[in-house]
């Protein structure tokens, strides 16, 4: 009988800890958030981008995060006087926030630019723009990967 | 010894002025992370390209810095407006001596 109950006692206790360790994953996914913030700060320097402008487009869901394609926007007249100097795309997820960087000019047109990208698990992307004012505005897009990119062994 | 391999270019052959035109570059290339590891525990150095630049006639009018994020095979899509005929060239650079470099011809009318 004493046996028994020590077993079911000692059952409880891994139960405790599984659920306990399922309570802590979201918390490690959370830490690597202010990394991204850290990438942002970086960019951004003593300034605080503005929300707005930036359009940001990826798929909600997301198959495979080896090759995410994602398509930025920025609203700007692009003339010599008002353009976007710099896009900057940080993932909140991936092991490195950074993704890539794009500098314009007023020659550029629009300020559109399609790349594809690897994003490590379900998370949110950021992107900076820098317009040729000095001022930063940002844009956001929310993504779930079912398969993560930088896990597989080659 | 520099390394390098197949990367193109899309973009329309003639334009008219002031229109604005699309440029799709695209290179063959792992962009290994440095996060993969082999099956025998050992840490696959990063090896990416780094940057991509255009320059239209000389001058540089787009750039991109890339990072590990950037995914295999990368492709780059951006615009500029046809100013006047002419050559555009492209160069990415990377890791371990990568460069390669592509030229296209365009026609402003």
């Amino acid at each position: 009988m004493n046996q028994q109950n020590n077993q079911r006692r000692r059952w409880l206790s891994v139960f405790s800890l599984l659920s306990l360790g399922a309570w802590l994953t979201p918390i490690l996914a959370f830490a690597k958030k202010p990394e991204a913030m850290e990438a942002i700060a970086q960019i951004v320097g003593s300034q605080t981008p503005q929300d707005g402008r930036v359009q940001l487009i990826i798929p909600p869901l997301v198959e495979n995060g080896n090759l995410v394609a994602l398509k930025v926007s920025v609203e700007s007249p692009m003339t010599a006087q008002d353009y976007v100097k710099a896009i900057h795309v940080i993932a909140e997820g991936n092991p490195l926030p950074n993704i890539f960087s794009a500098f314009l000019t007023p020659r550029s047109g629009t300020a559109n630019i399609t790349t594809r990208v690897r994003l490590g698990e379900s998370q949110r992307v950021w992107a900076i723009a820098q317009m040729s004012d000095g001022s930063f505005w940002r844009g956001y897009a929310d993504t779930l990967v079912t398969l993560s990119a930088c896990t597989e062994s080659v | 010894m520099s390394k390098t391999s197949r990367t193109a270019i899309t973009m329309p052959a003639q334009a008219k002025k002031d229109s604005i035109i699309e440029i799709r570059a695209i290179a063959q290339h792992d962009m290994e992370t440095g996060y993969r590891y082999t099956e025998a525990g050992k840490l696959v150095p990063r090896d990416i390209i780094r940057f991509f630049t255009c320059q239209y006639n000389g001058t540089e009018i787009f750039r991109a810095e890339f990072h590990p994020g950037t995914g295999a095979n990368p492709l780059i899509i951006f615009t500029t407006i046809a100013k006047e005929s002419g050559t555009l060239q492209f160069e990415w650079r990377g890791d371990d001596g990568y460069e390669a470099f592509n030229q296209s011809q365009i026609t402003v009318t």
